[in-house]
């Protein structure tokens, strides 16, 4: 089998590669100019930020022997071979687990509750005022912008330290975050049963729970569930503020330089959070199908 | 055509499933609410909720509140812009730092650029560690290690977003079109030729718009890292809601809101220019 290349006339041949090159250096400029204002951001952010590069090639060294002595116990041993010394305290630590979980839980499911209340007046096709959508909306907004922790800070101040504080800041951060997520499943709800049941003479609050409900819970859950999977991550730090966790003892364990502990409560936070990880991800699978996995 | 009489008795005859359903599962909606419920009185007692102690504190709220109006930045308004700045600097730096790492971490724990699964699954679980520890943890740490300041701050952001990018770029390289790996195999392309030709060009304009989603996010994030000591504007919202200023802490509250609002707006723009409209989640 034979090909024929059919080769151009010469002056259309220049022509053409004339016309590629322009297009590929203008894509090139285009590039390098967003490289150079890239550069120049960055140089402007480590003045900013007093990055020192010395500093961090002097202080390389500290990291990794932070992590040697970490993972070194008083005796001078590794922490794996004597786990019983490495973990001592594990009564407290999986008692202020507990309450980390307990927080997250409760925090999660009374800003589900409120988010649920909330989010219909929140959603463009339920929202029964315009004035009240704005409202709702901005306020979930706050909500959601305004960080857990600083809630957590201020709340610590009003209500006192102790886990209530962390409690209640989860479950306004949640309240924001959830609300828009759960407006949006509402937003893209089919709205034939809103008409249908509408049009028997049913009040609004009837349409809501016999033609909206029915159809997003299945959603609802599974955000509420990926919720709870990021609060504990949050609740793990709200003891930093006195709020309650296991954040308490970890916080105490790094600024009194109490190594091995420092290891051993961090591996219990990040065994808990795998854990919690895997059983929300297979309960969201067994719920909901495949598919509502994100 | 008239509708013909129904009789319920042969209804519930013929669709069993719907009239008939088993008492198990009758019984296991109310069941998982009465034990979430449960949980729930136990977890208020247990964390020593009282009505009367959430009353008090919320009155105590209210004051707080009425003590914020109006906002006002005193005469340290320059500091604060200062340390809005920092907190920027921080996360642009530290997104980026983690961006640069974890690219080429990230292609090692791809199915499809190491196939052995021996070599992908530890550096799956290191990633995963990694994201595991909270952001503010990271922050603690590092003030160990380099003291405090924002420079503590950027080393937090780049450690923890590092496992977070790993996992979303070996997702995106995941997700590359085999073919044109396969086209560069086959014009005798190397191993090293194929990532640059073949996948990078897929995967770069998705990592762009992660990196930068990300920048937005932890615009939030380097918010909250100053309060345990790594610099930016949360050192010095700390710092004023522990001595009760509250009309600087509102005025600190709202700086946060107007920066964020404008980091979403800018980034927002910038990932619609390189990505398109449909793509951005």
């Amino acid at each position: 089998m034979t090909t024929a290349v059919s080769i151009l006339p010469e002056q259309q041949l220049a022509a053409l590669n004339a016309a590629y090159r322009r297009a590929v250096g203008r894509k090139r400029l285009r590039l390098l100019s967003g490289i150079a204002i890239f550069a120049a951001a960055l140089t402007l952010a480590a003045i900013g930020a007093e990055v020192n590069l010395r500093t961090l090639f002097t202080y390389f060294g500290n990291f990794v022997s932070y992590f040697d002595r970490i993972l070194t116990l008083d005796t001078g041993q590794r922490v794996w071979t004597d786990v019983g010394e490495w973990l001592w305290g594990w009564r407290k630590w999986l008692k202020m687990l507990g309450e980390t979980l307990l927080i997250s839980y409760v925090g999660t499911l009374i800003g589900a509750t409120l988010a649920f209340g909330l989010n219909f007046f929140a959603a463009e096709n339920t929202s029964p005022a315009r004035w009240l959508r704005f409202t709702v909306r901005r306020l979930l907004e706050f909500a959601r912008t305004v960080p857990g922790i600083v809630f957590a800070l201020v709340f610590v101040i009003a209500f006192g330290l102790g886990p209530m504080a962390g409690v209640l800041a989860i479950a306004i951060h949640s309240t924001g975050a959830l609300g828009k997520l759960f407006s949006e499943i509402v937003e893209n709800a089919d709205m034939k049963p809103v008409e249908g049941i509408r049009s028997t003479g049913a009040s609004w609050l009837a349409c809501m729970r016999f033609a909206v409900v029915p159809q997003v819970t299945a959603g609802y859950a599974s955000y509420a569930l990926l919720r709870f999977e990021i609060n504990v991550r949050e609740a793990s730090v709200m003891g930093f503020v006195g709020a309650g966790g296991i954040g308490q003892e970890l916080v105490v364990a790094i600024r009194k330089f109490y190594y091995s502990d420092v290891s051993a409560i961090l591996l219990t936070i990040i065994v808990t959070v795998f854990i919690i990880d895997i059983t929300t991800g297979w309960l969201r699978g067994r719920l909901f199908g495949r598919e509502a996995r994100t | 055509m008239t509708p013909h009489e129904v009789d319920p008795r042969e209804l519930r005859a013929r669709y069993p499933d719907v009239f008939d359903r088993p008492a198990s599962a009758r019984l296991a909606m109310p069941a998982m609410i009465v034990a979430a419920f449960a949980v729930l009185i136990y977890g208020l007692v247990d964390l020593d909720f009282s009505p009367s102690r959430f009353i008090a504190g919320l009155s105590q709220l209210g004051w707080i509140t009425l003590m914020m109006i109006p906002p006002d930045p005193g005469s340290s308004l320059p500091i604060y812009l200062k340390a809005l700045g920092e907190t920027l600097s921080i996360a642009l730096l530290g997104t980026t730092l983690a961006a640069v790492f974890a690219l080429p971490v990230s292609l090692l724990a791809a199915r499809n650029v190491v196939p052995s699964k021996l070599l992908r699954f530890p550096v799956r679980r290191v990633l995963d560690s990694i994201r595991g520890v909270d952001t503010l943890i990271w922050a603690l740490v590092w003030i160990n290690v380099v003291g405090l300041g924002p420079f503590a701050g950027v080393l937090a952001i780049a450690v923890s977003d590092f496992g977070a990018f790993g996992k979303l770029f070996s997702e995106a390289i995941e997700g590359a079109d085999q073919k044109q790996v396969e086209g560069i195999r086959a014009s005798g392309g190397s191993p090293l030729h194929e990532i640059r030709f073949g996948l990078l060009p897929q995967v770069l304009p998705v990592i762009a718009g992660q990196v930068l989603y990300f920048i937005e996010s932890n615009t939030r994030s380097a918010t909250i890292i100053g309060i345990v000591g790594a610099g930016g504007i949360g050192l010095q919202l700390a710092e004023q809601i522990r001595v009760l200023e509250w009309q600087k802490v509102s005025f600190l509250i709202l700086m946060i809101l107007v920066a964020v609002a404008a980091i979403d707006f800018i980034s927002g723009k910038l990932r619609f220019a390189i990505i398109g409209r449909r793509a951005v989640a």
